[in-house]
C-alpha cells in the first residue's frame, strides 16, 4: 500500500501524452452508457408517472365490460355498489363529414352517459367542449387528428348513421388511452348516450360493446366489487378492469420496452468496450518498454500493471460519466419522442439507481475488457530494456488468468443482460445470441483478412494493392472493426427489413385480385340492398360470410367454468388437465385462460375458403337439421391453443342456445389474406337460424374508387362498417415508424459506437501509420497517393462491414419473419444498397478525418508530433 | 567496504532453444567476482554474450545453470518480484539507449526508483535535484526526455541510477549512442559518481577507452571467458 501513491501519480504522469486520445478511446463506450441510463431512467420516470397517475389512468375505479346490453338488474346493483356511475356503448361505424365532400372514414364511436371520468381529464380544445357533451344535445368531440385530416372545424358537421352532430370540440386526451395507436386504428368519437338512438345504429348492430364505468365510496374496493358482479352475473360473461390491473399490464409493458431497448443499449455498450480493448492494447503495447525500465528500476509485475489497470479504470469511469451525462440528456428528449404513445403525461427526473447502474455497468465492463491485453503488462520481462527485440515480441506463452477474465466477461454480460431484462433466461439467450453474432461476424473477418492475403492481384495497381496489404498487415484493425461496425449495421439494417417483411406481406394480402375493402356488421335484411350499392359503385360482391357470435361452454364434456375452478389465476387446474390428457404432454397443456373465454365470430359454410387449406381429417360441407353432435372444422393453431384433437367435443353457447360439436377436420388458413378468416367453422345447416351478421369483401381499383365505394355503402346502410386496406397498412406503418423509430434511434448507438471505436482504430494505429507514411513520403508517394492508399482501404473495410452486416441482417430477418411473423421475409435491395452505401461511405468519411493531417504535413514534423 | 563480494557469479550458462530442435548456448560457465567498490568492464565483440551476462548479473533474466551472488544475495532461487526488489534495494542502471520513461519529466525520471519504495517528498526531490545538478541539468528539471539532447537524456538516466543510492550500478554501452566528446564527458560523470559514492561498477562496452578507466576487464567471445585481468 506504501507504493499506491507512486502507482496513482505514475499512472497520471504517464498518461500525459496520451490522455486525449485515452479520453477519445472512453468515448467508445459513451454512446453505450448513455442508452442504458436514458432507457432506464426514462424508465423509472415512466414507472412513477404510472404510479402518480393512479386512478387517472382508468378514469374510475371499476369498469365493468360486456358484449351485451346492461340488465336493469345489473345497473341497480352498480348503483347499489358504486357512489357514482357512467355508461358506455362504444362501437366501430362510419362517419361522413358532409362539409368535406361526404368523405367517410371508419370511427370508434363512443355514446357516454354520465359524469365519465371521475378521475383524470378528458382533454379536449376547448376545454368546454365535455359540458357541451354532457348537456346531451346531438354535439360530437372528435379525435384531434381526424379534424385536421378533413379540415372540419370545430362547429362543423358530422353525420353518423342517419343523425347529424356537430363538433363541439376537439378530442385530445381520455385517461388511461393512448392518442398514437387510436388516431390511427379508430379514431374516436364521443357523442351523448342521449343522442345515440336517433343514429339507428345500435338497433342494427350487434358488435356493441358496453361499459359500465363506477366510482366507488370510500372502505369498497374495486376487487370486492368486481367479484359479487362476477358471483351474481357469472352467465354474463363479464370482464373487469381495475386501476391496480391496469397498471399492473402498463408496467409490464413499459418493462418489456424497456428491458428491450436496453438490451440494444447494452450491444452498443459491449461494442465499446471491445473497442477500449483494442485502443488499450495498443496504447499497452507502446509502453512495453517503459514498463521493463520500470522493472529494472524495481517495480514488481503487480506494480507495473497496477499502473496502467489504474489508466484503464480511469478510462472506463470517465467514458462512464460522460456517457451518464449524455443519457440524461437524451432521456429528456425521449418522452417528447413516445408523447402520443405513452396514454398519460411524463415528468422528467434524474433517477439516480438507472444512473449508477449504467455507470456500473459501463465501469465493470470495461475493466473487465481492458484487463485481457493488460495482463500482458504483468509478463514484460525487464530484460526487454536491455533488448528492445524482446519488448516487440508477442507473448505467446499461455496465461491462465486470461482464461478467468474472459470467463468473468461471460459471465458478467450475462449477470448485467439478465439485470437489464429482468430474467436469467434472457440474460442468457442475449449472451448466446450476442456470441453467436460476433462468433460469425470474427470468422468473417478472418476470411476476410486471409482473402485480402491471397486474393489481390499482383498486378493490381500499387495504391489498391497497399491499401488493401493495410488489411491483414501485423496489428490491423479488421477483425475490431468488421465486428463493431459489422455488428451496429445489421441491427440497424434488421429492423428496417423487419419492418419492410412485415409491411410488403401486409400489402400484398391484397395484391392482384383480391379483396381489400372489408364491409361488416352487414343485417340479413341488407344484403340484398348492399350487393346492389356496391355493384353500382363498380365493385361486385367477391367474398361473402355469415357470422354467428358463440362462447365454448365445455371442452370434452367439462364445462369451461369448472376448468377455472379452483385455480388462482383463472387457469385450468393443470392436475385435472394432466388426468385428462389422453395425449401426454400434449394433452396436459393447459389453455389460456382467453381462449377458453372469448368470444368467437364462426361462420357457417358448404367449402374450404379460398385461404384455407385441410391438414386432418374430413371436411363436412352440410349437416342434416337436428343433428345432436355438429361435425365442424378447427383452425390448427387453435387445435393447439385448445390441446385439442380430432373427434375431440366442443360445446358452443350460440347466445343462449346450447350446441354440441365434434372436431372433425383442421384447417390451415392464411390469416394474412385480407378477407374473412375464421377458426372455427360449421358446416350449412345449423346456424342458419342463428341470429347473426355479415361480413362482404371487395376489390377496389384505387383511393378514390375506395372512398366512392365507402360513400355508396353508408348512403345505402349507414350501420355497416368498412375496413379499407391502404387504412390498414396506413396504420400498421404509423405504429411501426413510431415504435420503430425509437428502436433504429437505439440501434444507431451500435452503429455509432462502431464508428467510434473506428475512430479509436485509427487513431491508435496512427504511430505504425505515420512511420509508414512518412517512409512513403520519403521515398516520393505523393499526398494523393497516400489518400488513395487510405480510401482504398477503408472504402473495402467499411463496404466489407456493410456487407457482412447486411447478410446477417438478412438472416435476422429471416428468423424474425419465419418465428415472429411467419410470413416469408423481404428482401428489398434498396433498403440493402442505402445501409451498405452509408457504413461505407461514413466508414471512409471517418477514417479520412481521423487521419488527416499526416498526409499533408513535412515528414519530420509528423514524426516529432508523433514520438 | 573493501573486501566484501559485491558480485559473485559462479559457472553461469544461458541457452536458448532455437527452431530445429537445437539448443544454441550464448553464454557458458562463466565465473568471476567482484569486489565492492572494484570496476569492472565486460568487452568482447558482438554477439559474444556481454549483455546476457549483465541482464543475469542484474537478475533480469535467469541462467540455464550456474548461480549469482548480488549484494549477498543469491538472486538465482528468487522469484521475479523478489529480484526487482533487490533491485531496487541495491542496483543503479545506466542503458545504451537511455531508456527515459517518454511521458515523465527529467526530474519525475529520477525519482522513479525511490517514489517506487514509497520514499518521494521533499527529501527525494531535492536529492534529485541535487543530482541532477551534479550531472549538470539544473535548468532542465521539467523537461521531458524528447527535449532533451542524446547527451542530456543520458546524464538524466545516470542520475536516476544514483537516486537509491546503488551499491552496484550496470551501464550496457553507457556511450554507445553518444558523439566522443559527450562520450568523454559521460565517462567522467560515471567514474566521478561512482568514485564519489564508493559504488561498485559494471560496464559493457565496446569502448577500449572507457573499458580501461576500469580496475578489470573481462573479455569474452563466444559465450566463454577468453581474459580477466587488470585494465
Amino acid at each position: 500500500m506504501r507504493t499506491l501513491p507512486f502507482i496513482l501519480r505514475l499512472s497520471w504522469r504517464d498518461s500525459r501524452a496520451s490522455r486525449r486520445r485515452l479520453l477519445l478511446f472512453s468515448s467508445a463506450i459513451v454512446l453505450g452508457i448513455a442508452a442504458l441510463v436514458a432507457i432506464g431512467s426514462l424508465g423509472a420516470n415512466l414507472d412513477r408517472a404510472v404510479d402518480g397517475q393512479a386512478k387517472g389512468l382508468l378514469g374510475a375505479d371499476l369498469i365493468v365490460t360486456s358484449r351485451n346490453p346492461f340488465g336493469a338488474e345489473m345497473l341497480a346493483h352498480a348503483g347499489a355498489q358504486a357512489s357514482a356511475v357512467a355508461r358506455e356503448q362504444s362501437f366501430s361505424s362510419m362517419v361522413v363529414f358532409p362539409d368535406a365532400g361526404g368523405a367517410t372514414r371508419l370511427v370508434n364511436v363512443r355514446a357516454l352517459e354520465g359524469r365519465f371520468p371521475f378521475f383524470g381529464e378528458l382533454t379536449t380544445e376547448p376545454e368546454t367542449a365535455p359540458a357541451r357533451l354532457r348537456e346531451g344535445t346531438p354535439v360530437a368531440i372528435v379525435e384531434e387528428t381526424l379534424l385536421r385530416q378533413f379540415e372540419v372545424p370545430v362547429g362543423g358537421r358530422l353525420r353518423l348513421g342517419s343523425a347529424e352532430f356537430l363538433v363541439a370540440g376537439a378530442l385530445r386526451k381520455l385517461p388511461g388511452e393512448s392518442t398514437a395507436f387510436s388516431a390511427t386504428a379508430a379514431p374516436r368519437i364521443l357523442i351523448p348516450a342521449a343522442a345515440l338512438a336517433a343514429t339507428g345504429l345500435t338497433e342494427r348492430s350487434v358488435l356493441v360493446r358496453h361499459r359500465l364505468m363506477l366510482e366507488l365510496p370510500p372502505g369498497r374496493t374495486p376487487e370486492a366489487v368486481a367479484r359479487s358482479f362476477r358471483e351474481r352475473f357469472r352467465a354474463d360473461g363479464l370482464g373487469f378492469d381495475t386501476v391496480a390491473e391496469r397498471r399492473r399490464s402498463l408496467g409490464r409493458a413499459l418493462d418489456n420496452i424497456e428491458a428491450y431497448l436496453g438490451l440494444v443499449g447494452f450491444v452498443a455498450l459491449i461494442l465499446g468496450a471491445i473497442g477500449v480493448a483494442s485502443a488499450i492494447y495498443a496504447h499497452v503495447r507502446q509502453k512495453l518498454t517503459t514498463v521493463a525500465v520500470l522493472r529494472c528500476l524495481g517495480a514488481s509485475a503487480g506494480q507495473s500493471f497496477a499502473v496502467y489497470l489504474v489508466q484503464g479504470v480511469a478510462l472506463g469511469l470517465a467514458g462512464a460519466l460522460a456517457g451518464a451525462a449524455l443519457g440524461v440528456g437524451l432521456q429528456m428528449a425521449l418522452p417528447r419522442l413516445l408523447a402520443d404513445v405513452v396514454p398519460f403525461p411524463v415528468e422528467f427526473f434524474v433517477a439516480w439507481p438507472a444512473v449508477a447502474r449504467g455507470i456500473g455497468a459501463g465501469v465493470i465492463l470495461c475493466l473487465l475488457f481492458t484487463l485481457l491485453p493488460l495482463l500482458a503488462v504483468r509478463r514484460v520481462p525487464p530484460l526487454s530494456a536491455l533488448r528492445s527485440a524482446l519488448a516487440e515480441a508477442e507473448d505467446v506463452r499461455p496465461d491462465p488468468w486470461r482464461l478467468v477474465v474472459a470467463g468473468l466477461i461471460v459471465v458478467a454480460i450475462a449477470g448485467l443482460a439478465a439485470w437489464q431484462s429482468g430474467g436469467w433466461r434472457e440474460g442468457l439467450g442475449f449472451t448466446a445470441a450476442l456470441a453467436g453474432a460476433l462468433g460469425i461476424l470474427w470468422l468473417l473477418a478472418r476470411v476476410t483478412s486471409w482473402l485480402a492475403r491471397r486474393a489481390v492481384p499482383r498486378g493490381a495497381p500499387y495504391v489498391i494493392r497497399q491499401g488493401i496489404a493495410n488489411l491483414h498487415r501485423p496489428n490491423n484493425r479488421t477483425v475490431l472493426l468488421l465486428v463493431s461496425l459489422g455488428l451496429g449495421c445489421a441491427l440497424m439494417l434488421t429492423l428496417f427489413l423487419a419492418r419492410s417483411t412485415l409491411l410488403r406481406e401486409l400489402a400484398s394480402a391484397g395484391a392482384g385480385t383480391r379483396p381489400n375493402l372489408l364491409l361488416f356488421d352487414i343485417q340479413d335484411d341488407q344484403r340484398e340492398a348492399l350487393a346492389r350499392a356496391l355493384v353500382g359503385a363498380g365493385a361486385p360482391l367477391l367474398v361473402e360470410a355469415p357470422i354467428v357470435t358463440m362462447r365454448l361452454a365445455a371442452v370434452r364434456g367439462r364445462p369451461v367454468e369448472e376448468l377455472f375452478r379452483g385455480t388462482p389465476r383463472g387457469r385450468p387446474d393443470e392436475a385435472e388437465a394432466a388426468r385428462d390428457g389422453r395425449r401426454g404432454g400434449e394433452g396436459a397443456r393447459r389453455p389460456a385462460s382467453w381462449i377458453l373465454r372469448r368470444e368467437y365470430r364462426t361462420t357457417f359454410r358448404e367449402s374450404l375458403g379460398g385461404a384455407e387449406r385441410l391438414v386432418a381429417g374430413e371436411f363436412t360441407p352440410r349437416a342434416s337439421p337436428g343433428t345432436e353432435v355438429v361435425p365442424i372444422s378447427v383452425e390448427e393453431g387453435l387445435m393447439r391453443d385448445l390441446g385439442a384433437a380430432l373427434g375431440d367435443e366442443l360445446t358452443w353457447d350460440v347466445q343462449g342456445v346450447t350446441v354440441r360439436s365434434r372436431i372433425t377436420s383442421v384447417r390451415a388458413v392464411e390469416w394474412r389474406r385480407f378477407e374473412p378468416n375464421f377458426f372455427v367453422v360449421f358446416p350449412a345447416g345449423v346456424l342458419e337460424e342463428a341470429p347473426k351478421f355479415h361480413v362482404m369483401a371487395v376489390r377496389t381499383t384505387d383511393a378514390g374508387h375506395a372512398a366512392r365505394v365507402q360513400r355508396a355503402v353508408v348512403a345505402a346502410c349507414p350501420n355497416v362498417s368498412a375496413i379499407d386496406l391502404a387504412l390498414v397498412l396506413e396504420t400498421v406503418d404509423s405504429v411501426l415508424s413510431r415504435v420503430g423509430f425509437v428502436v433504429e434511434f437505439m440501434a444507431a448507438f451500435t452503429v455509432l459506437t462502431g464508428l467510434v471505436v473506428l475512430v479509436g482504430a485509427v487513431l491508435t494505429g496512427r504511430l505504425q501509420r505515420v512511420r509508414e507514411t512518412v517512409l512513403l513520403r520519403t521515398l516520393g508517394a505523393s499526398a494523393a497517393q497516400l489518400r488513395r492508399i487510405q480510401l482504398v482501404e477503408y472504402a473495402v473495410l467499411g463496404c466489407l462491414a456493410a456487407v457482412v452486416g447486411g447478410a446477417l441482417a438478412l438472416g435476422g430477418n429471416a428468423l424474425v419473419a419465419h418465428f415472429a411473423f411467419r410470413i416469408p421475409p423481404a428482401f428489398p435491395i434498396p433498403v440493402l444498397a442505402v445501409g451498405i452505401v452509408a457504413v461505407a461511405g461514413a466508414t471512409v468519411a471517418v477514417g479520412f478525418l481521423a487521419n488527416r493531417g499526416i498526409v499533408r504535413q513535412p515528414p519530420l514534423e509528423v514524426l516529432r508530433e508523433e514520438s | 567496504m573493501n573486501g566484501e563480494t559485491m558480485l559473485k557469479v559462479e559457472r553461469l550458462t544461458r541457452s536458448y532453444d532455437v527452431a530445429g530442435g537445437r539448443r544454441l548456448t550464448v553464454l557458458q560457465e562463466v565465473s568471476f567476482s567482484l569486489a565492492a567498490g572494484a570496476s569492472l568492464a565486460i568487452v568482447g565483440p558482438s554477439g559474444s554474450g556481454k549483455t546476457t551476462l549483465l541482464g543475469l548479473c542484474a537478475g533480469l533474466d535467469r541462467p540455464s545453470s550456474g548461480e549469482v551472488e548480488l549484494a549477498g544475495t543469491a538472486i538465482g532461487e528468487l522469484g521475479e518480484d523478489a529480484r526487482a526488489r533487490v533491485r531496487n534495494a541495491h542496483v543503479g542502471f545506466v542503458f545504451q539507449n537511455f531508456q527515459l520513461v517518454p511521458t515523465l519529466t527529467a526530474l519525475e525520471n529520477v525519482l522513479v526508483p525511490v517514489e517506487l519504495r514509497g520514499e518521494g517528498g521533499a527529501k527525494a526531490e531535492a536529492e534529485a535535484r541535487a543530482l541532477l545538478a551534479r550531472v549538470g541539468l539544473e535548468e532542465r528539471h521539467e523537461h521531458y526526455p524528447v527535449q532533451l539532447s542524446g547527451g542530456e537524456q543520458q546524464r538524466v538516466a545516470l542520475a536516476r541510477a544514483f537516486i537509491n543510492r546503488p551499491r552496484i550500478l550496470f551501464c550496457d554501452e553507457p556511450t554507445g549512442n553518444l558523439d566522443g566528446a559527450t562520450a568523454h564527458a559521460m565517462t567522467q560523470l560515471i567514474f566521478g559518481l561512482n568514485h564519489e559514492r564508493g559504488t561498485t561498477l559494471v560496464l559493457v562496452t565496446h569502448d577500449l577507452e572507457l573499458a580501461r578507466r576500469c580496475g578489470r576487464i573481462l573479455r569474452l567471445r563466444g559465450g566463454a571467458v577468453v581474459a580477466d585481468g587488470l585494465a
